[in-house]
């Protein structure tokens, strides 16, 4: 089978309140990846967008952005799966390329949340979980995610502290990312006696709603290389995952069973193992996402992630770097641009364009990607 | 009488919980038998199968499936939880309140904390599930001690 290549990324800064519609603050994204990749228009053969419904009016938003960007007559589609809706973009895209459909396809994220107020889209996040029997009991993100954290904690014995040292992880680089929301260094004392949310998870165990957008291109083998790509980073490997929505139908409350079969996929299509990753985004909406991410990767034993954590071994210079542009924590998360700019980060790390969080010479790259409460879970591996 | 009329919805269901988001499904018996006191999940009677939530509908068994209502008896394990200090958009009146799953052996209900004081909720404690009336005609089950 031809490879398929990412050719071009992008992403706007994550911010707290972007001074500009949706389709401006997509344009940002796709700008940037079009400098980067080279193309014009009319090379590119179709878009995939990808938001989650909701947080601004405009339905249907996939007409509005690409007639924005210029991108029609091309076919554009709209595809959401909540927090890891441009991870499923890019794997439609790479099945559009890999089908001969089309040449070259863009996936471009986006997401203004500030539009409503915080209370506001935590019932809409909640309502991202099952309206007809959970959502009456008044449910939200950080409590939901506060279950697994209470389970694991539970299960391992492992502490608060453990969660807060990935929050102090994740402040050491977010301070270096300018494209961040949150750029403060952030102490072990300071998470520990932060306010508390739904316990055990809080305040600073919780990342920020961000206005944001990431690009992604793709094209095939042989575009690339009549087009000349510099350094092409390749797909690897691909999995995706479901899991019940309502927390009554899972088996775990110390994994995500949706992420651990994602991986698994990935790990099979690429022909790798967890040891031969040398950089990782995690999707670490909360600190307990990131350690739960750590051992369903198999990057630590079932109960070893806090261990991994405490021996810095997730840090830059670790056996198995992760989140070092600051993660969700630090740049805050624009629900359908975070996956986006996840494989971004991936990419420039590929590239050896990662600035002061470049690792050493990496040649395997993965992306975690996760929907809802472990819904749905997306794990992509990139190569040089 | 006019021929056109819309037939009269059953919309029990709208009084879930502290706010509902669904007014109509098949299963709306289940606010009734809560109104009698009664937790109810359902059962398929071709196949076995034990849902709570109740479904009536049985993805294995198809236009085969024979659905019945069962009442959840007796005390279960507390599989985790969570108490929250903030709540979403209709909530706020509720503060503070836990969430939390309820491990029956062969199903589990999501649900609410009731009569245990929040600081003495631990992971393992066995409570059973009871229907609970809310403000405003509206109704839940939470989970008390046994």
């Amino acid at each position: 089978m031809s490879k398929v290549a990412i050719i071009g990324v992008g992403q706007s800064s994550f911010v707290r309140g972007y001074p500009g519609s949706i389709r401006e603050l997509a344009f940002e994204a796709y700008a940037e990846a079009m400098n980067d990749a080279g193309l014009t228009n009319d090379q590119i053969g179709a878009t995939v967008v990808c938001s989650a419904p909701e947080y601004d009016k405009q339905r249907s938003p996939a007409g509005v952005i690409v007639e924005h960007c210029g991108l029609n007559p091309q076919p554009t589609f709209y595809t959401e799966s909540l927090c890891c809706s441009s991870t499923t973009g890019l794997k439609l895209a790479y099945a559009l390329v890999q089908s001969g459909l089309h040449e070259s396809v863009m996936v471009l994220g986006f997401q203004k949340m500030s539009e409503i107020t915080s209370a506001e889209s935590q019932e809409r996040m909640g309502r991202g979980a099952d309206i007809q029997w959970e959502s009456p009991f008044g449910t939200m993100m950080p409590a939901y995610y506060a279950m697994f954290a209470q389970g694991y904690l539970s299960q391992y014995g492992a502490s608060e502290e453990d969660l807060a040292l990935i929050r102090v992880k994740a402040a050491t680089y977010g301070q270096l990312n300018e494209r961040a929301v949150y750029r403060k260094p952030v102490e072990l004392a300071q998470c520990l006696s932060a306010d508390p949310v739904a316990s055990p998870l809080k305040l600073m165990d919780c990342c920020a709603n961000a206005d944001g957008s990431s690009c992604v291109i793709v094209a095939s083998e042989q575009k690339a290389k009549q087009w000349g790509v510099a350094q092409p980073v390749w797909i690897r490997g691909l999995g995706s995952a479901s899991a019940p929505v309502n927390l009554a139908l899972r088996e775990s409350f110390s994994s995500f069973a949706a992420a651990t079969e994602a991986g698994r996929q990935a790990y099979a299509m690429a022909g790798i193992t967890p040891k031969d990753i040398d950089v990782a985004e995690v999707h670490d909406c909360f600190t307990i996402a990131e350690m739960l991410a750590y051992e369903d990767l198999g990057f630590a034993p079932r109960g070893g992630g806090p261990e991994l954590i405490r021996a810095k071994e997730t840090y830059k210079d670790g056996s198995i770097p992760v989140n070092v542009d600051g993660g969700l924590l630090s740049k805050g998360h624009p629900i359908g641009a975070t996956g986006g700019s996840q494989l971004r980060t991936i990419v420039l790390q590929l590239r050896g364009q990662a600035g002061d969080i470049q690792v050493k010479d990496p040649e395997f790259g993965l992306v975690h990607n996760m929907g809802g409460v472990g819904i749905y879970g997306n794990v992509v591996i990139l190569g040089r | 009488m006019s021929g056109n009329k819309k037939p009269e919805a059953d919309s029990r269901f709208a009084k879930f919980g502290t706010v509902s988001f669904t007014a109509t499904t098949k299963v709306n018996d289940f606010i009734g038998y809560l109104e009698d006191g009664q937790v109810c999940g359902t059962k398929c009677l071709t196949c076995g199968a034990v849902f709570f939530p109740p479904r009536a509908q049985c993805h294995k068994c198809l236009d085969k499936a024979q659905i019945e209502w069962f009442q959840v008896q007796g005390s279960g394990k507390l599989a985790t939880y969570s108490e929250l200090k903030y709540a979403p958009t209709g909530f706020g009146e509720d503060l503070p309140y836990a969430i939390a799953v309820l491990d029956m052996g062969g199903y589990k209900l999501f649900g609410r904390i009731g009569d245990v004081p929040l600081d003495e909720v631990r992971v393992g404690m066995e409570l059973v599930p009871v229907a609970n009336e809310l403000p405003g005609g509206q109704i839940n089950y939470v989970f008390n001690r046994s």
